[in-house]
């Protein structure tokens, strides 16, 4: 095994975001994650790969607490993630505080998990006007902005049943990004999509990345992961089994379970 | 070889309508013979009997007492519904808490108020006033400070919303339980992911998507309630309409008309609700449907050929 420190681009990097130190997490007696470590630095664009059941969604679901670790520290932005320290011990957080610290972790998920009852709109609106109290006019007119940074400027009175995968996908972008999020995460974003809609959504995360945004990919999209990632993570068995820049690692894999694995995906 | 050219772009094929003998459905023709024939019957001993009392259904269907038990009726189940949905709402919300005071508290009400029949605790709601004359406010086992005499505070009226209300939210409460749970989770993941908390998501996000199941079964439960508020002749309530309606029957010595009138009431409400009900149930259709269902007067219009400029 290689070292599982996301190996740095340049010698002076920016402070770290996101930081894990051997992570653990279990579905009863199913281990999933065995020890996870990994570091995403502010305005890295991290890219996770690994083939199924190996822990990656998992991972990225305990970042923003969907998920409880039951082992190891998780951090973002040097805050602990669900639990606040106080002294020695580690306390709990409240339902209100884990909210808080959720708004800043934005997430898009497999599914897009649009809320069908809403416009696309009203969507991208419901986060800053349910959370955050913003004046309903001013969020509808930010909403609308984002739908057009995503390609979907005219379809904000559209509902979700009557959007295409990619076009709901683009509208779940738009969605966490209206929470101004400092870090993004993207579960697998483009793996419920039709091959001709993946390219839509994936040049909407290209102009994200070129933004300076913060994100953490879970992907099976290789071509993306070498074109916009700043690392590469391989996730098999619960832990990182190989990280570095992705030209390198998808060009010499060393490690043979890497290698085996980008046998079957490319 | 080719089965079938693309036309080339721009052009289009002619179009042959299909014309084709229709399947023939002689057995519906047979079944809606013998049902006319029954229905001719019953119609015709409807109006030749004379126990139907007819004339005197229509001396009394308008007159006050039973227009006075009509609204007595209306009004006792909008409120009883409107309990029982607050309440039940509530309830469910408690029962899925993860707080086992709270949930173990919602598992006990529905167990008594389900587990119980409805004419019982309407006749115990109407002893409550025989059982405590007086309920006082003041320190548990202390000294009291404020006495309510029952009688003035729960006067039977208001035992009969309590008996009603509080039996319906026990129902209500496994209705809305179930609308909750046949959200999709990633509904709830999404939400939470952009930072609401649990209750923020179950108004915002959970809720409004459950009322597409909770909404039948309710409009069901109205329908029920309507009916079941002629029990409150348990406590007794005597100015409700099945009530009055037997009033009248007793001191005519007729009490079959009077019981007919009663149904036609009964059926009429309902039938209003029925409507009420289909539009409801059409609004909350919003986003899980790619076009509405035709209002009945969208239906007629289409049927002699009349389009929405739409």
């Amino acid at each position: 095994m290689s070292d599982p420190q996301v190996a740095p681009r340049s010698t002076n990097l920016p402070e770290v975001m996101v930081k894990a130190e051997s992570v653990y997490k279990a579905f009863g007696r199913n281990e999933v994650l065995r020890g996870i470590d990994f570091e995403v630095h502010k305005g890295q664009v991290a890219c996770i790969i690994g083939p199924s059941g190996g822990g990656k969604s998992t991972f990225l679901r305990c970042i923003n607490h969907l998920e409880k670790i039951d082992a190891g520290r998780l951090s973002v932005e040097g805050e602990l993630i669900g639990y606040t320290q106080r002294g020695e011990k580690l306390h709990e957080m409240k339902d209100k505080e884990v909210a808080a610290q959720r708004r800043s972790i934005g997430m898009v998920f497999q599914r897009f998990n649009l809320f069908p009852h809403m416009t696309a709109a009203q969507n991208v609106m419901a986060g800053p006007v349910v959370v955050k109290k913003t004046n309903k006019g001013k969020a509808q007119e930010r909403a609308l902005d984002l739908l057009d940074t995503v390609g979907l400027g005219d379809r904000g009175d559209s509902y979700p049943m009557q959007l295409s995968g990619g076009q709901q996908q683009r509208v779940a972008i738009a969605r966490a990004l209206a929470m101004d999020p400092d870090l993004m995460l993207f579960d697998e974003p483009t793996s419920a999509l039709d091959p001709e809609l993946v390219g839509d959504v994936l040049d909407a995360m290209k102009n994200l990345a070129s933004s300076g945004m913060t994100m953490i990919v879970v992907t099976h999209e290789v071509g993306f992961a070498r074109e916009v990632g700043d690392v590469l993570a391989f996730i098999d068995q619960g832990i990182v089994a190989d990280s570095g820049p992705p030209d390198e690692l998808l060009s010499n894999p060393t490690s043979p379970r890497l290698r085996e694995f980008l046998g079957k995906v490319l | 070889m080719a089965i079938n050219e693309a036309p080339p772009s721009g052009e289009r094929k002619e179009r042959k309508a299909i014309e084709a003998v229709p399947v023939r459905h002689p057995g519906r023709w047979v079944g809606a013979a013998v049902i006319a024939v029954l229905l001719a019957m019953f119609v015709n001993s409807l109006v030749t009997n004379p126990n139907w009392g007819w004339s005197l259904i229509r001396e009394w269907i308008f007159s006050e007492p039973i227009l006075k038990g009509v609204g007595i009726t209306i009004i006792l189940t909008i409120l009883a519904m409107i309990i029982g949905l607050v309440l039940g709402v509530m309830i469910a919300i408690m029962r899925l808490s993860p707080n086992p005071v709270l949930s173990s508290t919602a598992w006990a009400f529905v167990w008594v108020f389900r587990g119980t029949p409805v004419y019982v605790q309407l006749f115990l709601w109407g002893s409550v006033i025989a059982l405590y004359q007086n309920i006082s406010l003041g320190i548990p086992f202390g000294p009291e400070m404020i006495t309510f005499d029952t009688k003035t505070l729960i006067p039977a009226f208001v035992a009969a919303l309590l008996g009603l209300g509080l039996n319906e939210a026990a129902y209500m409460s496994e209705i809305v339980r179930a609308g909750i749970l046949s959200v999709d989770e990633g509904q709830e993941e999404a939400a939470t992911a952009v930072g609401m908390t649990r209750m923020q998501t179950l108004r915002v996000v959970v809720l409004p998507q459950a009322m597409r199941v909770i909404v039948p079964p309710t409009g069901n439960e109205t329908i029920s309630m309507l009916k079941t508020t002629s029990l409150v002749i348990a406590i007794p309530l005597s100015t409700e309409l099945f009530f009055q309606a037997g009033v009248i029957g007793n001191r005519l010595f007729q009490p079959f008309p009077m019981a007919i009138m009663a149904s036609i009431w009964y059926l009429a409400l309902t039938s209003v609700l029925m409507v009420g009900q289909y539009y409801i149930e059409r609004h909350y259709a919003k986003g899980a449907l790619r076009d509405l269902p035709p209002t009945p007067i969208q239906k007629i219009r289409s049927r002699f050929g009349r389009r929405d400029a739409s």
